[in-house]
């Protein structure tokens, strides 16, 4: 799954497939091309090398998603709609500068709903449960170490 | 003491403050130096965010390869916040390639059978995301423990990294098979969802895994039907629909196990009936279940009312608003239009429609689709609606629309006028695009039609006229005007009448030859119909012979050999001329030539030059394109015919023709079938390019009383041939000997082994349906041989 804004710059990228980072760099150039240079009316399918990239536009953020052959799209299309839901819901009506600066925040949401490119759960409630569950764990961990003065991440 | 470094806010602030890629390149550059300061001899506490700047830093594209021995140090910590970051580093910067990813195998271990819930989870995720098969190798024992302990946070989890660790290691898979059965009574959605798609990786890796889990098809079958039954739930649904991930899930399990199988086939029918019947599209959510049903019918031994209940169902998204869901429909159409032809037919009009699309993917798998549609009763108005289309197409889809209308004329024109005008048609609003043989099969065609020389030599003369660019088009009327040029100077009925004088007609070919627009090849077409109007033409021929004898001395050396020939002919075999030049035999398609005009071409060999084995090559590529427009639906690609060398070697024409050595003795007709006046009979050909490729006719002829309707004939073969049914001629076999149906089968059978042929049969009679399967017996033994 690749975030990424109008101008092409990379927000979010989860890899499922090990791939060294030259070829990382490479595939990420071509399919910011290639669907940035999409007309607005065009459908969210496009063929690309041997899968299939299934990609939606929400404000100034582009989700792509890249599946195999025999994945459904138009369910594709609901899992990417599910992560911003669930984004939404952690950010408070979340925008493209909440996701820039709270990246890792984003990266931890995306793992409570998708695992090795499967989805793990499909309730929302209970991805947003875990999430403030390891959060909370995280704060609590922090006011053990109070002395340190330190600033929260 | 290093200055305090930023925040990882501030930080990102300050890169997007830079204002060009220089300063931005400074900005990180100067603080990985702090971060590198602090990985070597800074505060472990710190540390958890000099690496979530890092990698920020990765993220736009700089190194961070300094980051990954940082990422083992902060999982092996025992706090969250480190091993949330250490984890995600690992999972960004780690991977197989890099043998320090090794190293965390023991944290993950250690995590794994010992830390809180949200630490195994951590754990999980990063060995799903980037575990390589070493380390699912060693770390297979721990995340079965966890598996089979309660508590569905932890587990869901690890059943979706056993599934990671299967796709590196299939080996593991006994270890994963025996839980999945009994997980599949667990409730939680994600357990289910997760053994889900377990079974499925299992079944797909290994058939006794598929024959294991065709146990628990009544299961599936139940699971699905409580989703589908109960009403809706705030927690699951989305749209009135509950769950479509886990239903989606469901579904293509389902399609794994039931496919090739009529007893699991049998008892998901009623289920996908049910779903594919109440199933709430109004959103996007539902239509995505309906279409994994749709794909799940479509590929098991579903029943055939089930079948056209499905592509009625595809068809209608055709009439989809949303063109997301009109995509898929043309896409799935596409992949069922071979076998399931006739429900397809049903549609034709909306796919029409759909070439008007102004979304350029969907007006090519229109175009797939509607190519695959055209058979003899529609051709005439399908042509019609590809050539508006071709017109207006963008151009990369020019070579393949002109292609098919031209491979869909040939295969069912009606007659060879309509047949030529289509030609004509596609040359001129499409010439630049289509492929090499049309010229070929055109001045083929044009010249088997007798009737229709006059008319054809007059259409082209007048196209010619209007436009010399498009290649293909004057190559085919500069032959034809050289052919039959004579016709011209007459007035043909057929079209407007023009006079037409000798002087324009060699003028328009002087045109052609200087015109730089030519190609090569143009210029020596109409350089040869030049020297053939010097026969036909009453006039006089001095203008042609000055014509010739400048492109004596042409820089191009065909085009100078061709010239010097001719002259020849002119100055010391002028009596031989008008028999050389002589208008062609007509050359069957795929049969030898005559032998005298034959050895009256190999002496006209020693004047021109050939061109052999190229006729053979666009005979055979005219073959395999008309075998991939075939294949486009099953997917399936045929081996391709080898070329066969032209027999006669020399063998020279005037113009280019394919030819191919001769047709193989006849294998006798079969009568296969007969019940109550239905008489079913086999007739069997050999492809002459394919020696491989075996052509089977089904006759299906009528003598009873009552004609028969619906008809339906399927095949089946061994599996080590490949089997290809055409659209039958029709599905109704009228009373008292009316019109047979006629069907072509072909089949391929590389490994000459020898056939089986079943058939299946069902149509309605006497107002009865009609169900025979049946095994045909007593083959000959040439069919395979």
């Amino acid at each position: 799954m690749l975030l990424f804004s109008r101008q092409g710059k990379l927000r979010l990228q989860k890899w499922y497939v090990p791939l060294s980072d030259k070829e990382k760099k490479k595939i990420t150039r071509e399919l910011v091309q290639t669907v940035l240079a999409r007309k607005p009316k065009m459908c969210s399918f496009l063929e690309w090398r041997d899968l299939k990239i299934v990609y939606k536009r929400y404000a100034s953020l582009y989700f792509c998603c890249a599946i195999e052959d025999q994945d459904n799209e138009l369910i594709t299309l609901e899992i990417i709609h599910r992560y911003v839901e669930l984004l939404d819901k952690y950010f408070g009506s979340v925008c493209e500068l909440d996701i820039i600066f709270n990246f890792e925040k984003a990266y931890f949401i995306l793992d409570e709903f998708l695992l090795g490119g499967e989805v793990q759960e499909t309730s929302k409630k209970n991805v947003l449960k875990a999430i403030e569950q390891a959060d909370l764990l995280q704060e609590s961990q922090n006011e053990e170490w109070g002395g340190l003065s330190e600033d929260i991440l | 003491m290093v200055v305090s470094s930023l925040k990882l806010q501030d930080f990102i602030e300050e890169i997007r403050g830079a204002k060009t890629q220089a300063q931005e390149r400074e900005v990180i550059q100067k603080e990985s130096a702090h971060i590198r300061a602090s990985f070597r001899d800074g505060d472990p506490v710190q540390r958890h965010r000099q690496l979530a700047k890092l990698l920020y830093v990765h993220m736009l594209g700089y190194p961070a390869h300094f980051g990954q021995m940082e990422c083992l140090k902060l999982i092996a910590s025992p706090r969250f916040i480190d091993k949330r970051v250490g984890y995600l580093g690992a999972m960004l910067l780690l991977d197989e390639r890099h043998d320090a990813h090794l190293l965390i195998t023991n944290s993950i271990k250690n995590d794994l059978s010992q830390g809180v819930q949200p630490v195994q989870g951590l754990a999980l995720c990063t060995l799903s995301t980037m575990g390589s098969a070493e380390m699912c190798r060693d770390l297979a024992t721990e995340v079965e423990k966890l598996l089979l302990r309660p508590g569905p946070y932890v587990r869901k989890k690890a059943i979706l990294t056993a599934v990671h660790m299967i796709r590196k290691v299939p080996e593991l898979s006994d270890i994963f098979l025996p839980p999945c059965a009994k997980l599949l009574h667990e409730r939680h959605h994600g357990i289910l969802l997760g053994t889900i798609t377990l079974i499925m990786e299992l079944c797909q890796r290994s058939p006794a895994a598929l024959r294991h889990f065709r146990k628990v098809v009544p299961k599936l079958v139940q699971i699905l039907r409580t989703l589908v039954t109960t009403g809706y739930s705030t927690e699951h649904s989305i749209s009135g629909v509950s769950d479509p991930f886990l239903q989606v899930q469901i579904l293509r399990v389902l399609r794994i196990l039931g496919r090739n199988h009529e007893e699991s086939s049998e008892t998901m029918n009623d289920l996908l009936a049910q779903v594919a019947t109440n199933t709430n599209t109004s959103r996007n959510a539902g239509s995505a279940v309906l279409f994994e049903t749709v794909l799940t019918i479509m590929d098991i031994r579903s029943a055939a009312g089930l079948r056209v209940l499905a592509v009625n169902i595809l068809g209608h998204f055709l009439l989809n608003s949303d063109k997301n869901i009109r995509y898929v429909a043309l896409t799935s159409l596409l992949r069922v239009v071979q076998s399931d032809h006739s429900a397809v037919q049903r549609h034709r009009p909306t796919v029409v429609e759909c070439l008007r699309e102004t979304d350029a993917s969907l007006s090519r798998r229109a175009l797939e689709l509607s190519l695959a549609l055209v058979n003899s009763s529609n051709v005439q108005a399908m042509t019609q609606e590809l050539q508006a289309f071709l017109e207006s197409c963008p151009p990369d889809l020019r070579a393949d629309c002109a292609s098919g209308i031209l491979l869909a004329a040939e295969r069912f024109a009606p007659t060879k006028r309509w047949h030529i005008d289509t030609i004509l048609h596609v040359l001129t609003t499409a010439g630049a695009y289509v492929r090499d043989d049309a010229v070929a099969n055109l001045t083929q065609l044009i010249g088997g039609a007798q009737e229709l020389h006059a008319y054809s030599v007059h259409r082209l003369y007048h196209a010619l006229a209007e436009d010399i660019s498009q290649q293909p088009l004057v190559q085919v009327a500069a032959w034809c005007i050289g052919e039959y040029g004579d016709f011209l100077l007459e007035n043909c009925e057929e079209t407007e009448p023009l006079q037409v004088e000798e002087e324009e007609v060699v003028a328009l070919l002087e045109k052609v030859l200087q015109s730089h627009m030519s190609l090569p090849a143009t210029r020596g077409y109409a350089l040869t119909a030049l020297m053939k109007l010097s026969t036909r033409l009453q006039g006089d021929t001095n203008r042609i012979r000055q014509v010739v004898s400048i492109y004596g001395s042409c820089l191009d050396v065909e085009l100078q050999q061709r010239a010097v020939e001719y002259n020849m002919l002119f100055q010391k075999y002028d009596h031989m001329r008008a028999a050389i030049l002589e208008k062609m035999p007509l050359v069957d398609h795929g049969s030898r030539e005559a032998d005298e005009k034959a050895k009256e071409s190999r002496e006209a060999a020693q004047l021109s030059k050939a061109k052999g084995p190229v006729p053979t090559e666009l005979q055979t590529s005219k073959l395999l394109d008309l075998l991939d427009l075939l294949d486009d639906a099953s997917g399936d690609t045929q081996q391709p015919a080898p070329p066969n060398p032209s027999p006669e070697g020399g063998l020279v024409h005037l113009l280019d023709l394919p030819c191919a050595p001769p047709p193989p003795a006849p294998i006798p007709n079969l009568k296969v079938f007969e019940r109550e006046g239905v008489r079913l009979n086999l007739s069997f050909a050999r492809h002459p390019g394919t020696p491989a490729l075996l052509l089977i006719t089904v006759t299906t002829t009528n003598s009873s009383e009552d004609d028969v309707t619906h008809f339906i004939c399927q095949a089946a073969v061994p599996k080590s041939f490949q089997l290809q049914l055409q659209a039958p001629s029709g599905n109704t076999a009228p009373a008292r000997g009316g019109v047979p149906i006629t069907q072509l089968f072909r089949i391929l059978n590389p490994n000459k082994a020898p056939l089986r042929l079943k058939l299946r049969l069902t149509y309605n009679h006497f107002g009865q349906s009609v169900q025979e399967i049946f095994e045909v017996n007593n083959l000959p033994v040439e069919t395979w041989q």
